[in-house]
Order: structure tokens, then sequence, then C-alpha cells
């Protein structure tokens, strides 16, 4: 045994050459996390000033001190925060629910039949669908808001959670086709031979692997309604029916700026996006679609 | 069952075939010959553009695939990835609204008829390929159709397993004895499968017939070269009229033909022609092995061998050209690459069957003895073999 190892070649060059690639490979992640922690901070160090400043007393938040902690932690801010956003918090949460998840089941259904259940004519409406992506919302606020006034809605927030859906059905039917796409039309054709029309083979084959597109038009539509700002002012007329954002605006103060109650609000009213990123995130890897095929 | 197809569209042109009851008839051919295509006109994916499908002696053409009472295992399985084998397999009964104790039942037999009792609770992604496709399969056993269709079912699977698995589909179809259509590339699995096998080219029928027809009787050129590995000998020949009767000269080879081989090919009409000649590469032999009764002996210099184990392949080359490459190809012709010989040489390359303890050696010389009986004759301008009724021994077996 000993000879035959002893026999084996073992020329110097070769073996440096290995030894050099594993110093390399054993720096890049050292340089990968150096980079990476240092964006980090740069992204994080708003967050930074925005979060103590909410800790501070009025007195204490004139830019000048921005990065400095708070000398006196007080929640004050926050309380009066949260006294001044919750009913327009609340406003949000009717408006931004009903509105994603009906905006979702069209963009299913849409992406669906567009992808799935091929017609006619599909591609032609899908880019006329995806022309109404790049139709920017000051375009269209004048005719929107003569529009809605017309259908005699008399809600309010009914009224904005329409024009949110229905601004939302391109950009949601777009994902579902471009994730349906991606399911095997085998699969579809495997259901047909077993007997399942149409709605069944969606209800039945298609939707339970669709949790990834579901969760990706759900945080993208939740965040772009809760963040929007512009169809709000503009279609809403009655002050007390305003979301967070219009009211996060208007503790700007004319004359004085509390930066601590400004901070503490806009940290607030961002809370629910965040959550439903750290629900849903989770499910966004999921690769449902394992073992479906050879695989 | 009948089942009829002249299909205007160009992917099958005017198929027809009649399949018997229980019968497994494989559809085979090279790639994009048509063969799916024609599958799925019977399962209903794919719209019939004329001519009539037959199931049953009912029109089915405008019956809907779920009506049709055909279930099909596609390539790569298709199994709904969220759900567990055994709902899987009890799919199309759920979609049927089979009583719940019904549907269970039959999982059950299913599954065990497939030896998959272990895994009804496992998710597609947990299984092997072999599994898979016994899941697959299992999925058209449940509905105990009138019709299976099967879609290249074991080409994902590595070589061990396809024949394992080749053989049990084989048997579990002869037990169940549902009509089955089985649409395959490999001409192997084609071979030892079916009851009777046809062979697709672009979408024109070749030739129906059981395995041993299509190998003993190829019906032209095309199929004489795809079905057989390795592939049948071809050449062109010429037919000369000597004293002792026809002789067919293959390059500088000439060989004497038996008067009654003459008469069955109808050769006489050829002397002073050209033709193809086809030979299969056992029928080619080593001098060594006990030699058939019509035999012709050359002398050959063997340029390649290739050790089986069980017999050695040996190539040699003929001064003649080869039959045209678009008569033989599975490819359209403009897809062809030039026919530029590697070897260098001008010929055409013919291979032979020897003993493995004939030591063969490249370079060596040998005799090698040809079995005239199982000449095959072709008509180089319509492809077609001249073969105007069985061979003899055909007849016996």
């Amino acid at each position: 045994m000993t000879a035959t190892s002893r026999q084996l070649p073992a020329p110097g060059s070769a073996r440096s050459r290995l030894g050099w690639r594993r110093v390399k490979k054993a720096r890049a992640p050292a340089f990968k996390y150096t980079a990476l922690l240092i964006f980090a901070v740069i992204v994080l160090m708003p967050v930074y000033i925005l979060i103590v400043t909410g800790f501070k007393g009025v007195g204490e938040t004139d830019p000048a001190h921005a990065w400095s902690l708070p000398s006196v932690w007080t929640l004050s801010a926050w309380h009066e925060a949260w006294t001044q956003l919750s009913p327009y918090m609340l406003n949000s949460l009717k408006l931004a629910v009903p509105a994603t998840l009906l905006s979702t089941i069209l963009g299913c259904l849409n992406g669906f039949a567009l992808s799935k259940w091929r017609f006619p004519g599909a591609n032609i409406i899908f880019t006329l669908f995806l022309f109404g992506m790049f139709i920017p919302y000051q375009a269209v606020m004048i005719p929107l808001t003569e529009l809605l006034a017309n259908l005699h809605f008399p809600a309010q927030l009914p009224r904005l959670a329409l024009a949110h859906i229905i601004y939302g059905i391109p950009i949601t039917t777009l994902i579902f086709r471009n994730y349906y796409a991606t399911i095997p039309e085998d699969l579809m054709e495997a259901s047909r031979m077993d007997g399942a029309g149409m709605l069944r083979t969606l209800w039945s084959v298609v939707l339970p692997i669709s949790v990834p597109a579901f969760v990706v038009t759900i945080i993208w539509q939740f965040t772009s309604i809760w963040n929007d700002f512009l169809f709000a002012v503009f279609i809403i007329t009655d002050p007390s029916q305003y979301p967070v954002t219009v009211a996060l605006n208007n503790t700007t103060g004319s004359l004085v700026s509390a930066y601590n109650l400004q901070m503490s609000a806009a940290l607030l009213a961002s809370l629910p996006t965040l959550v439903v990123y750290i629900l849903l995130g989770r499910y966004f890897m999921r690769g449902l679609m394992a073992g479906a095929l050879k695989g | 069952m009948t089942k009829r197809y002249p299909n205007g569209f160009e992917a099958v042109k005017d198929l027809s075939l009649e399949i018997g009851e229980g019968e497994l008839l494989v559809l085979v051919g090279p790639s994009g010959c048509g063969k799916t295509t024609a599958l799925r006109m019977i399962a209903g994916l794919e719209e019939i553009t004329s001519g009539d499908l037959l199931i049953g002696g009912q029109r089915m053409n405008d019956v809907l695939e779920r009506d049709r009472d055909i279930a099909m295992v596609f390539q790569n399985y298709a199994l709904y990835p969220h759900m567990t084998v055994a709902q899987n397999i009890a799919f199309s009964l759920k979609i049927a609204r089979r009583p719940r104790a019904e549907i269970k039942q039959r999982v059950h037999e299913t599954a065990q008829l497939l030896a998959i009792e272990e895994m009804l609770d496992r998710r597609p992604k947990q299984l092997s390929g072999g599994q898979r496709q016994r899941v697959a399969m299992g999925r058209a056993i449940i509905r105990k159709p009138q019709v299976f269709l099967m879609d290249e079912p074991l080409s994902n699977l590595d070589a061990k397993l396809r024949v394992q698995m080749r053989g049990e589909i084989d048997a579990l179809q002869k037990r169940l004895a549902v009509t089955t259509v089985y649409v395959t590339h490999d001409q192997v699995e084609a071979m030892t499968m079916g009851d009777r096998v046809a062979v697709l080219r672009d979408g024109t029928l070749q030739q129906v017939g059981t395995p041993f027809e299509i190998y003993e009787r190829p019906a032209n050129l095309f199929v004489a070269s795809f079905i057989g590995s390795p592939p049948m000998n071809l050449a062109q020949a010429t037919i000369e009229q000597a004293e002792s009767g026809l002789v067919v000269k293959v390059g500088d080879i000439a060989i004497s033909i038996p008067p009654e081989l003459a008469a069955r090919n109808g050769l006489d009409a050829w002397a002073g022609k050209t033709l193809i000649v086809g030979i299969r590469p056992e029928d080619i032999y080593g001098i060594t092995r006990k030699t058939a009764k019509t035999q012709a002996a050359i002398d050959v210099k063997i340029e390649r061998v290739e050790a089986l184990g069980a017999s050695v392949l040996g190539y040699f080359s003929v001064d003649a050209a080869g039959p045209r490459a678009e008569s033989v190809s599975a490819v359209p012709a403009e897809e062809l690459l030039s026919d530029a010989p590697l070897t260098g040489f001008s010929g055409t390359s013919f291979c032979a069957t020897f003993e493995p303890r004939a030591m063969l050696k490249p370079g060596e010389t040998t005799g090698v003895a040809l079995d005239l009986d199982r000449l095959h004759f072709f008509n180089p301008d319509t492809d077609a073999a001249l073969l105007a009724e069985p061979a003899p021994k055909a007849k016996k077996k």
C-alpha cells in the first residue's frame, strides 16, 4: 500500500496551483460579505435616523443632531402618531385588503385564460393589457375622477378600491400569465385526459401550485395600493376617508416640523407592508413545481 | 376497434390503421415523424383535420377527450406535483364523482398491481423516475379505459430500468387486455413490445405488421434501415445475365443468384439494371460458422471490429455506392450532412457477424458467407421492396 502511494506522481506546480485556488475560494466570501455589509449600511442609515428620531422629544429633533441617540428615550411621538394615524390606517386596510384580493383573483383568471386556454387573439389582448401598465396615474387623473363620479358609487373607499383594482389588472395578469407559462402543457393535458374541464383544471391542478404567483402578486399589489398617494388625493374628497398615506402627509405642519412625530408616523404607516413581506416572504421561494416532471 | 383517419394536415398524412381489440400497436419512427401527433389525435388533444376516428365502431372526432374513454401516459409522466400518489391515481375517479369507497378500493387494487402500495402517501418529487413512471401508469390503469395511449413512456428512464419497465408494461397490457397504442422512437422497444408495429416517416405510414414481418420483409428502404441494429447493409448493385443464371454485382463482388430467389423477387425484369440490395449483418457471417444451404462465400478485408460479447461485428467496405441518403434517412434530405465518408473511402461500409472466438483483427482478410435466402432487393426509384411474396422461411414461422 505504501509503495503504491509513494509511486503516485506529486508535481509541485500542480499542488501549489491547487493551493492558490483554495485560498481564493476562502477569500471570495470575505470580499462578498464586506461588499454586502457596506451596501446594507448605506441602505439602513436612513432607517436608523427614522427610528432614533422617533424616540426623541420635540426639542431634540433639529437636523444638526440627527445622528445622535436621544438623550431621553420617549414614546410620546409614537403615541401621538398612533392617535393621529390609526383611523386612517383602518381606512387603508379597508382599501388595500379587498382591492389586493380582487385584483389578484382577476389576474389569476386572466393569466390562466391567456396562457393555458388560449383563444384566437389571446396575444393581442395580452399586449393591450400590457399597455395599461404604462399609462401613468397622472394621465388618467381627470377622466378617472369623472368616470368614478358618474358611476354613482356613494362610498369613497370602494371608489378608490375600484380604481386600484382596474389599474392593477395589467400587472397581476402579467405575473400570473408568466407563471402559468412555466407550468408544462402536459400537466394540463393530463388533467383533460383525466376528465377535468377548464374550471376544474384551474381549481384542482393549477391553483394548488400557484402559491408563488399569488404571493408575489399579493405583495406587489398590497404594497402599491397601501403606498399610493396620488389616486387617494384626487378620488377621496371626504377627509375622514383618507388612507394613511394622505394622513401622513398631513402631519407635516405648515410652520413647525415635528420631525419626531413624522418619523414615527412614517414607520407606523409602513408597518403593514413589512408585515405582509414577513408573513408571505417565506412562501416566495417555495419550488412547488419540483417533482411534476422527470426533474 | 377500428380507427381510420386520412388527415389533410402535414404532420400526419392519410394515416389509416385498424387496431384490434386488446392489441398493443406500436407507432415507431424517427422524431418528428408524426407519431406523437397521431397519438394526440386519438386522445382528442389535437383536432383531426379530415378523416374519421372510430373507437369501438363509434365516430369519435367530435367527442370531447374526457368522453372518449381513453387514458394516456405522458412522456414526462405529468404527475400533479401537489397531490400524493394516491390522489394522483384517484384524480380521474374523483372528477367522475365515484363513491369514496370505490375510489379507495380501486386505488388499492391499482397500487397493488403496480407494487407501489408503500408510496401512496408520498408526493411525486419524493419518487424515483421508475416509481413516477409506475404512478403515471396507475393513473391510466385505474380508469379501466377502452384504450391506453402511451407517448414514449420509457424515454426518461435509464437503460436498465427501461428494459425492466418494457417487460412490465408489456405483461401488464397482456393481463389487462386493453387496446393500447404505444409511441416510441426506439426500434428495440417497438420490436419487443408490439403485437404489431407501424413504422411512420414524415407523417406517412411506411409499413404495418408484426415485428417479425417488419424485420424479415421490410416494405421499403426506410423500414429496412430503420428497424434492426446494427442496420441492414444496403448498397447499389447491378443484375447481370450470366450463362448460369442471374448474377448480382455489388462493386467487384459478384454473386450468382439461385433461380427461386430470382423468381421470388422478380429479378428477371431487372437484368442489366441497377437496384439496391440489402442484407442484415447477421446474415453475413464468418466462414467458420455453420453455413446455410443457399450461401455465397467472399473474401473481405476487415477494417473495424466491434466486440459485443456474444458476437463480434466486423466492418468491411464494398466498392459500391449506398442507397440515396434521403431514402434511408430519418431526417429530411435538406438537413442531411454531406455524405463525405470519414473513413476516406468512397464505397459503402458493410457489417458482418463473427463468432467471438474468431479473434478478428482489423486489417485481416477473412472469408464470409452470405445467406442468399436473406437478400433483400429494392427498387432504387421507388424505394419499395421487390419481394412480391413472403419468403418461404417467414411462412413457416
